[in-house]
């Protein structure tokens, strides 16, 4: 979706503005928010697109004014809701209201370091050879659709170069609004910032941004 | 996304409304039994306390001292970091890519947060955040500048958007004056944004400091 978290290339945030011996965490609810989404996704049974989703899809004014950990609250209270495992009144109220489905697993603290250390690698068994290879010359595609894509706004319709193949990767297109993994070929395109910033950009500055098949056409 | 670093929370201080409500949510979700809270401390422990930039400045010590582990780094990631046994969850496609005198490679995610957590820990505010997310890409060597580096015009900058799953480690180039160093010395150079390429090692006279 056109939304709030496509930001490459919008101008007028101001400085970065790092902080100096930051820490991990700026509060406890940080450490909280952040322990529930990953535990939650056990019963939740979401996957990386849908939680990603659930932070982005909503009004940009919304997504641009709420702290990341804000976000993360934002998008877990809509995947706990989306599947009816937590309502909008039992957090108002902060208790559990009625009975309620056991869940069908949940993350044990004695499995915390060996699930992160396993992770979830997104590469699949291709079904089908790549279209491009290194050195191919491709034009990325000129579509805004509704849903989660990973297509940015500022690589759309431009012409760029097949730098790397991946292998064959999850779609988050697809995976995203749950209608399966679709694996397909991912590339690493190169393009060059004058083709995307015109005659301003830095001189001889590149970009390198990962691309799914289906994002890519052949020129 | 607002960077919200400077409102802090302090612990002694009443509980704001989002602190209330991540409370009420904790309440809810283990009252169900779909959380174990013993599960949430391990999990704050593991990335607050373990997993973090030092992990990625053995990571570059390693390459900078063994020309063949370099190798291994550039050629496959996720592998040659597995030896240091760093591995997991947001590390699971790891890409090292190199700094040399010709080119600067600086790392983003526009898009949302995407950082090698196995090797640099959970991100910073402002990698998260709209300024850096927005600009780096249209303007990198300004965003150099924002954190005190600047590169000889001859150094073009790659700026790699990790939009899929695979993850980003930059290797920074090594110090000059540091011949004959050992691994825990130079690791001690290896600063968390040398390895995203918004800033440099320390050089070997700001390490005697």
């Amino acid at each position: 979706m056109n939304g709030g978290q496509d930001l490459g290339g919008m101008m007028g945030f101001g400085p970065i503005d790092p902080e100096t011996g930051e820490p991990v965490f700026h509060a406890e609810w940080e450490r909280r928010v952040f322990a529930l989404t990953l535990a939650a996704g056990a019963p939740g049974g979401w996957n990386i697109d849908m939680s990603r989703f659930a932070r982005e899809n909503r009004p940009p004014q919304d997504y641009l004014s709420k702290s990341y950990y804000e976000l993360w609250l934002a998008g877990l209270e809509t995947l706990l809701a989306e599947r009816g495992l937590v309502s909008a009144q039992e957090i108002e109220e902060g208790r559990p209201i009625g009975p309620s489905e056991p869940p069908a697993r949940i993350l044990a603290a004695a499995d915390v370091e060996a699930a992160m250390r396993r992770g979830g690698p997104t590469d699949r068994e291709p079904s089908r050879p790549a279209s491009y290879k290194p050195g191919d010359r491709v034009m990325t595609i000129n579509s805004h659709p509704r849903g989660h894509t990973r297509l940015p706004r500022y690589v759309r319709g431009k012409p760029g170069i097949v730098d790397v193949v991946h292998g064959c990767h999850v779609f988050p297109d697809s995976n995203a609004a749950g209608l399966g993994e679709d694996p397909q070929w991912l590339y690493g395109v190169l393009f060059d910032a004058a083709e995307l910033w015109g005659p301003d950009a830095e001189s001889g500055q590149t970009l390198r941004v990962d691309l799914w098949e289906p994002y890519l056409v052949a020129i | 996304m607002a960077q919200d670093h400077h409102d802090h929370d302090h612990d002694h201080s009443e509980l704001s409304d989002v602190a209330l409500r991540v409370r009420a949510l904790e309440t809810v979700l283990t009252g169900k039994g779909y959380v174990e809270p013993a599960a949430l401390d391990a999990l704050i422990d593991l990335y607050e306390t373990k997993v973090g930039p030092r992990n990625g400045a053995r990571v570059v010590a390693r390459a900078w001292s063994d020309p063949a582990f370099r190798d291994r780094l550039l050629e496959d990631a996720t592998a040659a970091i597995a030896e240091l046994d760093y591995v997991g969850r947001q590390g699971e496609h790891m890409v090292c890519v190199a700094n040399t005198p010709d080119i600067h490679n600086m790392i983003v995610c526009t898009l949302c947060s995407c950082y090698p957590w196995p090797v640099l820990g959970l991100p910073p505010v402002w990698y998260k955040s709209a300024p850096y997310r927005s600009r780096v890409v249209i303007d990198p060597r300004g965003v150099l500048a924002e954190f005190g580096v600047t590169l000889p015009e001859t150094t073009k900058i790659r700026v790699w958007d990790s939009t899929a799953e695979i993850r980003y480690l930059v290797l920074p180039m090594r110090p000059e004056g540091t011949e004959g160093w050992s691994e825990e010395a130079l690791a001690e150079l290896v600063t968390r944004d040398s390895m995203i390429g918004t800033g440099l090692p320390l050089s070997s006279s700001e390490a005697e400091r």
